[in-house]
């Protein structure tokens, strides 16, 4: 089948360089003391390969070297096509100056940084008001890296807390566990294996929105439970985890039992979204139950990636036994982190929005998020292909598509409460009609025209349900919205028109490409270290015990 | 019309224009001439021009950093109190060129983690480790397949490397039918923060080997004793945070060899990492040796990057257990991360692969080069003004001064109160009490950085020589009113309000245990 052999560009690239090579003595592949006037006037330009496994004996000018990077970062995908993903992709150009300014600056330095340990302190009180801290408690919170370094401390914090309790008691402290949805993003899995703790999720269906679902709780919880997460913001639906509801059925819990366990709030993108929109919905520490709450200032927080947050309610929920003292030059600084020097100027930009936007710009930013993404709910659902699962775009307490009701209201709270996500799949007419049409396809379709939109599984008890799913920010605005409608309809309608064999040929190469661009690409250059390339020798990673597919964040 | 021009031949070309020209002899261009890197060039080790015109040219990148440099010395008209420079107490990278700022600015908004929309950020990391891989000599043969990752520092790097060990230790010993619920680590008791705290956290049992009077790094033949079987791994730093020394891991790894103990070793190369392979290419400290199983090292020290990128290479994937690892699948794509953080920006990766190709291997080396000689220097001079020294020289170490008042001389001060002499000066140099059994030793640490030149370095000379002379001739009482002084009104973290009463005094660390200061890094 001499036909379909495969040609492998990478092995006929590297015989041709390897010809090339042969000619010694061309301009410019002489090392350093070449005289540069063009950033393209450098050995990597032509003849040579840019180094990428092995760090070169000679360098080249920074002018060159700028150019190489930049041309090649030109690969990377459109920050604002991205609809993938949560994070902020937007920073005003006085944010960026103030960045630039402080780029150099350690966070862990507070002896040499002390405006900035100010502002991190600022930072923490402002985040603490707005969740309803009480300052009479002394709540204490710290700045992260982002929400997985936030929820590791959060629930080491509860660990350490549950196990005091119990050695106190002198009771077997040899078997923790912790409550958390089927749809838990991956740090909250982490904490369980890395902090060896049982893991004890519980499953999701449709009833329960695909969330945690609050009547269940009562079978998983027992004496060993150091707390339970609770998710403001599905990565999957958008939903908000119902916390009060939880709350009050640990109260009962308690009541009867004696056993009091903690809640852990992950606010990763709801809790900068919820204290703007739904100031309604009892989430935050006006919960006696909810000992600490984390998000991402890097989400909703509107700042540039790299920056997390969490807050405990008391200094007495953040055991002493976690806390390292650093002492310098007569200054002492109390540390609970899991990175130590990092930078600094992701907690500028958050200090910066916070007292250029307010609450009510914040309050505009995410309202008008919400309302895109209304938006963008109802006309998907009005063309009849496809049914949302996300609910922000229906009417309070309604839970299904009913074509004749329309709302025009602005406020939030006037509809169901959640995160600017929309996540959809094909209707159930839809498939009927066309059985032909794969859902992922429209995925791959709209990457063509170089939007990101993935297409996963919900979580492993509902995992033959497969999601589309679009994350509104501020920088979706309503013109790329509008565009974003009718190619989803085109590409639809594109789909209903073609032949289902066409169709599987399409899906196959990009899949392919895909694959070789990521995973294939990372496997490839850590395969490479040795030199025969063989990639089977990856760590086996863990396949999660059910094959769950996790939503990007 | 045209004009008709003759295209010259090689031979016109090449003649001289006065005859007899070529046999003159014109001197060679001098050897060492690099010069496209401010702090890798000759100047940087070679005093300002101060009274005397030069003889010879200096680029204008250069020229420009050196003044700016020096005049960064002058107190800031804006600051209420003069801060006038900060900068010997961190290792942390304070300079970067304008080229790679700009590409850094250019990748704020990327989001590291996400592979899938940003491939080609997901690709220069994995360039830059195979790149340091190899720098540390992790094994490339047939078969060989070492693996690592990029993190935000050297911190989330070792508890990565921790866990790893932990987590071995206990499939094995599971596999064995033994008890798990007792690891340990050995350790030298001058290990950074992060070392207690990943040990805390992970809740396995700290046992240190503690320095003394006269040797400031582990002793290897006590380290080998501390090894039980419960005993995940070994710490080996590659430069200490007190004084830069070099632990000796040949020779921890030799005996781990000749007395048949089955345990690994995990090397700190926090600031080492990039500095002995380009100082000292033949110690042999790095994959080398055969128990050393992982590496970390940080991107924001001697890698010369800003805050935040730190890097851990393990030899091969049977030490970094799979239930480690996890697996997201997305759009088809998997993805395999250990990490403790998960979003966060791409910029300082970038920033690091930057570097790699944009000086390579004898840019790092002319810069470090640099650096130890500079150390050296002040080292020297430093003896010669009565201290006693405490680094290595030559290479043999970081390049960083570690120095203590000669106790014999008897003066009336200590080295705290220099140091808060010398922090009126403007100089942040910070006095430290050395790890515990060391019968309260302190000392003084001044760390050389890329932008610490030679004529920065004789200010700083300088400014010592006259503290000195004001220290002499105070008496205790006034000493000590200087130093409320100062503690109060210039040095910064005295002030914070940040600090938490209830957290305070720990006992529970080797600082609240000894009386240790915890060096900044």
């Amino acid at each position: 089948m001499s036909l379909s052999k495969h040609i492998s560009a990478d092995e006929l690239l590297r015989k041709h360089q390897e010809r090339y090579k042969l000619h010694s003595g061309r301009p410019g592949t002489s090392g350093r003391s070449m005289h540069v006037a063009s950033p393209y006037i450098n050995r990597y330009t032509a003849w040579e390969p840019i180094p990428k496994y092995n760090l070169p004996a000679n360098g080249v000018d920074s002018k060159s070297a700028y150019q190489i990077i930049h041309d090649d970062l030109d690969l990377d995908g459109k920050p604002n096509l991205n609809l993938a993903s949560f994070v902020s992709t937007f920073v005003e150009d006085e944010a960026l100056r103030l960045t630039n300014e402080n780029i150099t600056k350690n966070l862990a330095d507070s002896d040499e940084y002390p405006a900035l340990m100010d502002i991190h302190s600022r930072c923490i009180s402002i985040l603490g008001s707005i969740w309803h801290a009480l300052p009479s408690e002394k709540p204490i919170g710290s700045a992260t890296t982002g929400s997985s370094e936030a929820i590791l401390l959060g629930g080491l914090a509860m660990k350490r807390r549950w196990q005091e309790k119990r050695k106190a008691e002198g009771k077997d402290t040899s078997n923790p566990n912790i409550i958390m949805g089927a749809n838990a993003q991956v740090a909250l899995e982490k904490f369980a294996r890395y902090f060896e703790v049982e893991a004890r999720l519980i499953p999701v269906s449709e009833k329960s929105n695909h969330c945690l679902d609050a009547s269940k709780v009562r079978d998983y919880v027992d004496e060993n439970t150091i707390g339970i997460f609770v998710i403001l913001g599905s990565t999957y639906t958008g939903h908000y985890e119902p916390v009060a509801k939880i709350s009050e059925i640990l109260d009962k819990y308690e009541a009867e039992t004696g056993i009091d366990i903690p809640i852990h709030v992950d606010g990763a993108s709801g809790g900068f979204i919820a204290p703007f929109c739904h100031p309604n919905t009892v989430w935050d520490f006006r919960l006696k139950r909810v000992h600490s709450i984390n998000t991402s200032g890097h989400k909703y927080g509107l700042v540039a990636a790299g920056l997390g947050w969490i807050i405990w309610r008391s200094e007495a929920y953040l055991p002493k036994h976690l806390i390292f003292e650093l002492k310098y030059l007569g200054g002492v600084e109390q540390s609970f982190t899991l990175n130590f020097s990092r930078p600094g100027y992701q907690l500028i930009q958050q200090y910066y929005n916070f007292i250029h936007l307010g609450q009510a710009g914040y309050s505009r930013i995410q309202r008008n998020s919400l309302s895109n993404a209304r938006l963008l709910s109802n006309v998907l659902e009005s063309t009849g292909y496809f049914t949302c699962l996300s609910e922000i775009h229906r009417r309070k307490g309604l839970h299904k598509y009913v074509p004749s009701i329309t709302d025009d209201s602005d406020d939030p709270e006037n509809y169901n409460a959640g995160i600017p996500v929309v996540a959809w799949r094909l209707s159930d007419a839809f498939k009927k009609n066309y059985p032909h049409v794969k859902q992922s396809s429209i995925s791959t379709m709209l990457r063509v025209k170089g939007y990101i939109i993935p297409n996963y599984p919900l979580p492993l008890d509902e995992a033959d349900v497969e999601i589309l799913r679009v994350v509104v920010r501020e920088s979706m605005s309503a013109d790329l919205l509008e565009q974003l409608c009718e190619d989803i309809v085109i590409v639809t309608e594109t789909l209903i028109a073609s032949d289902p064999i066409d169709m599987a040929a399409l899906a196959h190469p990009l899949r392919q490409i895909q694959e070789k661009s990521h995973f294939g690409r990372a496997a490839a250059s850590l395969g490479s270290l040795s030199e025969h390339g063989s990639t089977s020798d990856l760590p086996k990673t863990t396949k999660h015990e059910h094959g769950q597919y996790k939503g990007v964040c | 019309m045209v004009h008709l021009a003759q295209i010259p031949n090689e031979e016109a070309v090449s003649k001289p224009l006065v005859e007899g020209l070529e046999k003159l002899e014109i001197a060679p261009a001098e050897d060492n001439c690099f010069t496209t890197s401010v702090y890798g060039s000759k100047f940087a080790s070679s005093d300002l021009p101060k009274y005397e015109m030069p003889e010879h040219e200096m680029p204008k990148e250069i020229a420009y950093r050196m003044i700016k440099d020096d005049l960064s010395l002058d107190g800031n008209p804006m600051l209420k109190y003069e801060k006038r420079l900060d900068r010997l107490a961190s290792f942390v990278t304070t300079y970067m060129e304008k080229e790679v700022e700009d590409l850094m600015t250019e990748s704020l908004s990327k989001n590291f983690i996400d592979y899938e929309e940003y491939p080609q950020s997901a690709d220069i990391q994995n360039r830059c480790v195979s790149m340091i891989g190899r720098l540390f000599n992790a094994p490339t043969g047939a078969g060989a397949a070492a693996v690592g990752t990029s993190t935000v520092g050297s911190s989330e790097a070792i508890m990565l490397a921790v866990l790893a060990m932990k987590k071995r230790w206990q499939n094995q010993h599971r596999a064995a039918g033994k008890d798990v619920s007792n690891p340990n680590i050995v350790m030298s008791s001058a290990v950074q923060v992060c070392w207690e705290k990943a040990a805390r956290y992970f809740e396995v049992e700290e046992k240190y080997v503690y320095c003394t009077k006269d040797r400031y790094v582990i002793d290897p033949e006590e380290t080998v004793k501390l090894v039980d079987e419960n005993t995940i791994g070994i710490c080996v730093i590659l430069g200490t945070t007190y004084t830069g020394e070099y632990e000796d891991a040949k020779a921890v790894n030799d005996l781990l060899i000749k007395n048949n103990i089955d345990t690994v070793i995990h090397i700190d190369a926090a600031s080492g990492g990039f500095v002995a392979p380009f100082v000292v290419p033949n110690l042999e400290w790095d994959f080398r040796l055969e128990k050393v199983v992982s590496i970390n090292t940080s991107g924001h020290k001697y890698g010369l990057v800003y805050p935040g990128v730190g890097w851990v290479v393990w030899r091969s994937p049977e030490y970094l257990p799979q239930e480690l690892v996890f697996n997201i699948n997305y759009l088809g794509a998997d993805q395999s991360s250990f990490t403790l953080n998960f979003s966060k920006g791409a910029s300082q990766v970038i920033g690091q692969y930057y570097q790699l190709i944009r000086l390579g291997k004898y840019g790092y080396r002319v810069i470090m080069s640099n650096l130890t000689r500079t150390a050296d220097y002040l080292s020297d001079s430093l003896h010669q003004l009565g201290f006693v020294i405490m680094s290595q020289k030559g290479g043999a170490g970081l390049p960083l001064v570690a120095f203590r008042l000669d106790q014999s001389a008897d003066k009336h001060y200590d080295e705290f109160a220099l140091a808060h002499q010398l922090r009126e000066r403007g100089w942040v140099v910070p006095a430290y009490t050395m790890a515990p059994h060391t019968e309260d030793l302190k000392m003084l640490r001044v760390v050389v950085r890329e932008d610490f030149s030679k004529s920065r370095c004789d200010q700083l000379l300088t400014d010592i020589k006259l503290c000195l002379q004001v220290l002499d001739g105070m008496d205790r009482e006034q000493i000590k009113t200087r130093e409320q002084y100062v503690k109060q009104h210039v040095s910064n973290s005295h002030k914070a309000r940040h600090g938490h009463h209830h957290y305070k005094n720990e006992k529970h660390s080797l600082q609240g245990k000894t009386g240790k200061t915890h060096a900044v890094c």
